[in-house]
């Protein structure tokens, strides 16, 4: 969705901000979707999740207006990068990058650090932790959920808008395993670093990424050696996820025998 | 303060499951008032507790707060004049949550939430005295997880949570159930003092009868959804479990079943 409304607005001739911006909102309003299909209409967490997504294939499809849209130079497009390029002409375009994205997810970072300690970013914790105790307490746990979604979906847009500019396209299907890949990044990172702190949390969820994006990388570029193609790719994510979510039934089971 | 006006609760309604479990209960709770509620299994004591907290709504009949009709509230839309302790210890609190940050939740209740930090220095000093008067050390270990505390510990935290914000009714739901009898000791204690400081009305159900006729001033009496006893003043102060029991028997034309209940009192 973020990167289908990143597409349009540069491609109506807007900049990457404004299209970044819209991107970011346009996710919220997906994710408020998602909640009121969780909140109102009672369906799990994870089914709505997946509702929605499967209605902003279509949507993105008339959004873009086709399957995919270059964002290339050469058709006048200025994507962050470019302007970036073009404000440091003297740094290497690779570091430039690397810097540029790095200081982009530590803002983030601080900035969702600093949210849930909040009176509301509080409360939307405390709604997770204990749905009976909040409402108990005179807050409304549909409004945290709605809120917290809402939010959450922004930063996924701002991440597709961000993707979208990095690779200098749109595709239709750049979304597709993208929920799969979240969910192993976050158990990566889990395995990674122990705490429980919101710091450590969100560390978790950053570094996490970066490893398993590392990790798919790797397998890529050298996985030829021992018969891994590209394509094995996605089975390969999957059986990471359901090793690791098994893991702790397994061990247990393991554990009764001995 | 508190008024319940012929109130039906049927649960699986028209199906072959039905069960009415409160039966046009007619209540009226005066302002200061502390009742005890004890009932056999299935008698509706919990239902009660729920019909008045939100948590299910009555099929018939109104409820009423401090004369603010609440029958059609949910449950958030009347916590401000709601405080309440489950028998369950880890439904009062948050155990992801620090000790702190449990607190803020319930310093800020009935105040709207901003992007404000919820915590500062100035709370954490008045969390501080509050625990500090509970007498458990926690005032050490604001920082400290929830989930880490023991089941006598987190039911003092909330109580405290459930207190802290001042509600014109506390809702004990045998909240000393699944102590052992010592930590029970101390916490009907700590709720004798919470509700005495801060003049709370207070609807205390109990399995433990003894609890039932030593605390609070007025001791309600349930079996199948009604209201069979309701004993106040000088023969409250004079009757023995024995006598309560007996009085049941008499009736009820039956006895009064609860496992835990004759397990206590042998």
């Amino acid at each position: 969705m973020g990167a289908a409304v990143l597409a349009l607005l540069m491609y109506r001739g807007y900049g990457a901000l404004a299209g970044i911006v819209a991107a970011c909102l346009a996710g919220a309003l997906a994710g408020l979707f998602t909640g009121v299909l969780h909140t109102f209409s009672r369906i799990p967490a994870l089914l709505s999740g997946i509702l929605t997504m499967i209605c902003l294939y279509s949507i993105n499809l008339r959004v873009m207006g086709r399957p995919n849209i270059s964002l290339s130079e050469n058709l006048g497009h200025r994507t962050v990068f470019v302007l970036l390029r073009d404000a440091f002409p003297r740094v290497p375009e690779v570091y430039l990058r690397f810097i540029f994205l790095f200081l982009l997810v530590v803002l983030v970072k601080v900035m969702v650090d600093l949210f849930l300690q909040t009176e509301v970013g509080l409360s939307i914790r405390a709604t997770g932790d204990n749905e009976t105790l909040v409402a108990t307490q005179g807050i409304d746990p549909n409004c945290m959920k709605l809120i917290g979604i809402s939010l959450s979906n922004a930063l996924v847009a701002l991440a597709g808008a961000m993707f979208a500019q990095y690779q200098g396209f749109v595709d239709i299907n750049m979304g597709i395993g993208m929920v799969i890949s979240g969910l192993a990044s976050v158990i990566v990172g889990e395995v990674l670093l122990r705490g429980r702190t919101i710091f450590m949390a969100t560390l978790q969820v950053v570094l996490g990424s970066v490893v398993y994006r590392l990790a798919t990388a790797i397998a890529l570029n050298w996985g030829y050696n021992i018969g891994f193609k590209p394509y094995d790719l996605k089975l390969f994510t999957g059986l990471l996820v359901i090793v690791i979510l098994s893991f702790p039934i397994l061990k247990e089971k393991l554990g009764r025998v001995k | 303060m508190l008024r319940l006006e012929r109130v039906n609760k049927y649960f699986f309604r028209n199906s072959l499951d039905e069960r009415w479990t409160i039966r046009n209960l007619t209540l009226q709770v005066q302002e200061g008032d502390f009742v005890t509620v004890v009932g056999s299994n299935g008698a509706g004591k919990t239902t009660l507790l729920n019909l008045i907290s939100g948590a299910y709504f009555p099929d018939e009949g109104r409820i009423v707060i401090d004369e603010l009709d609440v029958t059609e509230l949910p449950t958030h839309r009347r916590a401000l004049y709601l405080g309440r302790v489950f028998q369950n210890t880890s439904q009062g609190t948050a155990p992801s949550l620090t000790i702190e940050e449990n607190l803020a939740i319930a310093y800020l209740k009935g105040k709207p939430k901003g992007i404000r930090m919820a915590l500062n220095e100035r709370m954490r000093a008045i969390f501080r005295d509050k625990l500090a008067e509970i007498g458990l050390g926690l005032e050490k270990r604001l920082k400290d997880r929830v989930g880490l505390l023991s089941g006598g510990q987190r039911q003092a935290l909330a109580l405290l949570m459930a207190t802290l914000a001042k509600p014109k009714i506390l809702l004990l739901d045998e909240h000393t159930a699944n102590l052992d009898p010592k930590t029970a000791e101390i916490i009907m204690e700590l709720t004798a003092r919470l509700v005495g400081e801060n003049h709370l009305t207070t609807l205390m159900v109990t399995h433990n009868l003894q609890d039932a006729l030593s605390f609070g001033n007025r001791t309600l009496m349930m079996d199948e959804g009604e209201v069979v006893l309701d004993v106040a003043g000088e023969e409250r102060k004079k009757m023995t479990i024995q006598e309560l029991l007996e009085r049941f028997t008499l009736l009820r034309h039956k006895k009064f079943a609860e496992d835990r209940v004759l397990l206590s009192s042998s």
